[in-house]
């Protein structure tokens, strides 16, 4: 999704805002609630590894959801910076 | 995408044209599809479900005509039959308008539903169109439909109220909804200052039954009060195209919409992430 030096058109920005908020419309869920929910996921997983907390991206994926097959689901996406952080054995 | 077109319904099929948001062309697509299927020679009835503004009598070209509108059937102060308005231009179409002087409240789901049940018995087609909102109106439209066509533009805006309709519709036990994208601008598309076809469908999730080009003939059209389809323009053969398509025949996208195809290509390969 990201080009070199590109500037995004119109046509992307408008799609990218309506999935956005067409998320947040269709499960009753407010921009500001997923940003709380993003923080309080960072807190956790922060106790187990080190993460790089400003760009995990969550979002709730309504796919088929609309049809009734299945349910919609919350992903996260969550860059890990070390995973061999020495934090893990200290939460024993 | 899975199009479960109702071929096992032998009878008449109710179809709601509705959007969520004003002005993106229930009342011109109602106009059409509805004129298009009366030159198929089937037995169409309009029913005009906004109540206190009504348009469709004008896009038709049928205001001078009415005597009698929905409201006074419902209150019993005329029949079913007086209330309609034959289209001398195309035999076995016909309007049913709305009350201007009335409000919203003046019908009723349930006397609507009544009075689908008594117009299926001498119809193929009866297409009512939807005022824009969620409110007492829309229910009133949806009331004694089976199927719908939602008709949405390439803004977010628009896109967005048809999001909550759809919604809506599924929440009232709608199977068949299909998605009609107007006044698309192929030129805007290319340049990126639209949202493609290929986008609105991708974010709807509701099987498309048609694009219709932005096209100033519509607005010609309208000024005559003689719906395009079917006309030598892009919109004309649009919805035509659409026309075919809502009785269940699978109809090739015109040329503007094979562009349209390609470029959803191109920037299909380009976008995945």
């Amino acid at each position: 999704m990201r080009y070199f030096f590109r500037k995004k058109s119109s046509r992307e920005v408008a799609r990218d805002r309506l999935k956005i908020l067409l998320i947040s419309d269709r499960v009753n869920c407010s921009p500001e609630m997923m940003e709380l929910i993003k923080a309080d996921i960072a807190k956790v997983i922060s106790k187990y590894m080190k993460i790089d907390a400003d760009n995990i991206e969550i979002q709730i994926n309504t796919k088929g959801a609309r049809s009734g097959r299945d349910k919609p689901s919350l992903y996260a996406n969550i860059p890990i910076v070390d995973v061999s952080s020495q934090d893990m054995t200290l939460n024993r | 995408m899975d199009n479960q077109f109702s071929t096992e319904q032998k009878g008449s099929e109710v179809i709601v044209v509705t959007s969520g948001k004003g002005g993106v062309g229930k009342t011109t697509t109602t106009a059409n599809v509805g004129t298009g299927l009366a030159k198929l020679g089937k037995k169409v009835c309009l029913i005009d479900t906004d109540i206190g503004l009504r348009n469709l009598d004008v896009v038709m070209g049928l205001e001078n005509r009415i005597v009698y509108n929905l409201v006074d059937v419902v209150e019993g102060n005329c029949r079913v039959k007086q209330a309609l308005i034959r289209d001398k231009r195309h035999p076995g179409l016909y309007l049913m308008p709305s009350a201007q002087t009335r409000d919203k409240t003046a019908v009723t789901p349930g006397q609507m539903v009544k009075v689908i049940e008594h117009l299926k018995e001498q119809f193929d087609y009866i297409i009512l169109d939807c005022p824009a909102g969620i409110e007492q109106g829309f229910q009133n439209a949806i009331a004694g439909a089976d199927r719908a066509l939602v008709v949405t533009t390439p803004e977010v805006s628009a896109i967005r109220d048809a999001d909550r309709i759809i919604g809506l519709l599924e929440a009232n036990g709608f199977k068949q909804m299909d998605l009609i994208i107007n006044r698309l601008r192929m030129d805007m598309v290319r340049r990126g200052d639209m949202m493609s076809a290929q986008d609105v469908v991708d974010i709807l999730a509701i099987p498309l039954i048609g694009i219709v080009p932005d096209d100033e003939n519509v607005v010609v059209a309208t000024n005559q009060g003689e719906p395009l389809v079917g006309n030598d323009t892009p919109a004309g053969q649009a919805y035509a195209n659409v026309v075919q398509r809502v009785t269940g025949k699978d109809v090739p996208y015109l040329n503007f919409d094979k562009g349209i195809s390609f470029w959803m290509r191109v920037s299909g390969i380009f976008h995945k992430a």
